[in-house]
């Protein structure tokens, strides 16, 4: 029998967890869990392709396209949406992949960084950051490109934020509010400002 | 993470039917109970996806009110040109809270039931009452800058977190559910969550498996809405103190205020001194509280942050 790494991991976790309780979890909460991981089958639509996968149902869709999809891309950060690393868009929306599960988005389509463009052909946002130097690791940059591919269509679907003066009139294409609403995706290398002009730049030609 | 199993339902009833297994959890956008089952604070057995039963809709009622389906997304719910137009202090709040990736999973009723933001609650190593009843509470004589001045037990200190239900509240919200025998009710938004006492595991007053099918709002009330949020930092954090106000004309309005208690805090005898001022409305709102010297602070914060309110209430009148 071959045992991938994965699978070991799996069996090792669970192992584990009949010898160590962790402190403080009520007893009846620890025997209503389930012994043995439950699979499910899915099928996700990534950057346009169907993709048909079994996970375990505890598998976050960060961890199905990095794990299972090898979609490196996208990266992990801290796994508890305070980061927006995982940023991913889902049927259309921005969200952040590792506090959803992959089962929940059976049937969805989902683009990832691959699928906004790839070094021969470059989305326009991956370009601006590259011209205006948004990044220094580079961690947070795919996070950062979803994320802001994603603000520009909410800016132009008239989606108001906590900085927009009036909630009647339309939004505007200004700093603060890409400021604003970029706040959900950190960088620890702080490319901040270098991050908003990249993204002002592609905001001002016409989509 | 512990295994479970997965199942999508199909109708609220079904849903709530599904819910009276022990270990059963609803998952709606899963930003919070996804957050506490990787730390083992939450571990259901079984978790029920009530993400397609079509509660996605904002509907008018015959009473010139709004229904927000429990499955509206907090983006599309602050959105919303009725929500704006009239109910603009829900836009406010919904805005200020989280980041835009989280608003877009977010769901009404999700937001409501979402869990304190207590550290000690978070770190499963740390004894405390709510995670685990009668283990204690490892706050109170911990650090305490963020957590609750009033409306707290010996039992708990923790606060509610939620920017939304503050508006919720000072709109006179309804929660309408359905329960695992099939009956409905409404449950106003006033005794939706509950004082610790000494049982601050028991957060709501919801039945096991009851379901939120809807939050309905009354006939808009006119007035100049704000919300108010002091935080660590100016976005994406958590309010030590937030205030949402809804002025008249005449000098009387509602206030609702969040950061300093286990539920929306609002106590109708303090916003009728809303004519005499922050001073007399945040004496009256914050009288019994309990402060440690921590969170002391937030007293005089309250106060302050109102009077802000009420100036700019006044000008943009
Ligand atoms: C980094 C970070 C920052 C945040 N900042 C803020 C902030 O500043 N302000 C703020 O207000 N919030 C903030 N939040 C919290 C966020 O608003 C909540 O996580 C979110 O609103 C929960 O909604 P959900 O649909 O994802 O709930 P879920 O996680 O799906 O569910 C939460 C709970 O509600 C129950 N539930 C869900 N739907 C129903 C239903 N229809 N009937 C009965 N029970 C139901 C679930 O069983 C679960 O117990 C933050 C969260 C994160 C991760
Ligand atoms: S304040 Fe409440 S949530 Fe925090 S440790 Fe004490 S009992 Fe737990
Ligand atoms: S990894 Fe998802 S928000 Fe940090
Ligand atoms: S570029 Fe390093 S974290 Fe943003």
């Amino acid at each position: 029998m071959t045992i991938s790494r994965r699978n070991f991991l799996i069996l090792g976790a669970v192992t584990a967890t009949a010898f160590a309780m962790p402190p403080f979890i009520s007893l009846k909460a620890y025997a209503a869990s389930l012994e043995q991981p439950a699979m499910s089958k899915i099928t996700l639509q990534v950057n346009g392709k169907p993709r048909e996968l079994e996970v375990d149902t505890r598998t976050t869709l960060l961890d199905a396209l990095r794990e299972n999809l090898h979609l490196t891309g996208t990266k992990k950060g801290c796994d508890h949406g305070q980061c927006g690393a995982c940023t991913v868009i889902a049927d259309g929306r921005r969200i952040n992949s590792c506090l959803t599960l992959a089962v929940m988005h059976d049937g969805s389509e989902v683009t990832t960084i691959e699928g906004l463009g790839m070094p021969d052909k470059l989305h326009p946002m991956q370009a601006a950051f590259i011209k205006h130097d948004g990044y220094q690791c580079g961690y947070c940059t795919p996070g950062q490109i979803c994320s802001a591919v994603a603000v520009l269509k909410e800016i132009r679907d008239g989606i108001p934020s906590h900085v927009s003066p009036s909630l009647t009139e339309p939004p505007q294409l200004i700093a603060a509010e890409l400021q604003e609403r970029m706040s959900g995706n950190i960088c620890r290398c702080g490319a901040y400002s270098n991050i908003i002009e990249a993204i002002t730049e592609v905001a001002e030609v016409p989509a | 993470m512990r295994a479970f199993n997965y199942t999508r339902a199909d109708s609220p009833a079904a849903a709530s039917q599904a819910a009276q297994v022990e270990g059963a959890k609803f998952i709606a956008g899963g930003t919070n109970l996804l957050d506490l089952m990787k730390l083992d604070i939450e571990t259901p057995a079984h978790l029920i996806d009530v993400n397609h039963l079509g509660l996605d809709q904002i509907e008018a009622t015959p009473e010139g009110g709004l229904r927000i389906g429990a499955l509206v997304r907090n983006t599309d719910l602050a959105a919303d040109a009725r929500v704006r137009k009239d109910y603009a202090l829900l836009s406010r709040a919904l805005l200020a809270g989280a980041s835009g990736q989280l608003r877009n999973m977010a769901t009404t009723a999700g937001n409501l039931l979402q869990r304190t933001r207590c550290p000690y609650f978070y770190d499963t190593h740390q004894a405390c009452n709510k995670r685990n009843p009668g283990s204690g509470c490892s706050a109170i004589g911990g650090v305490t800058r963020q957590l609750a001045v009033i409306g707290v037990s010996d039992a708990c200190i923790a606060t509610h977190p939620s920017d939304m239900a503050i508006a919720m509240r000072a709109l006179d919200a309804q929660i309408e559910t359905v329960r695992p025998d099939g009956s409905t009710r409404s449950i106003p938004m006033a005794d939706l969550h509950q004082l610790p006492g000494n049982t601050p595991h028991i957060e709501t007053s919801l039945m096991p498996g009851e379901f939120i099918t809807a939050v309905t709002l009354p006939a808009p009330v006119g007035g100049t809405h704000i919300y108010h949020k002091v935080r660590d930092r100016s976005s994406y954090a958590f309010a030590l103190v937030s205030v949402g106000l809804i002025l008249q004309e005449d000098g009387t309005g509602r206030v609702a205020v969040g950061g300093i208690a286990p539920k929306p805090w609002r106590v109708e005898a303090a916003e009728a001194l809303l004519p005499k001022g922050a001073k007399a409305v945040s004496e009256r709102l914050l009288e019994g509280a309990t402060p440690t010297d921590d969170n002391h602070f937030k007293l005089t914060l309250v106060e302050r942050t109102l009077a802000s309110v009420l100036a700019q209430a006044r000008e943009t009148a």
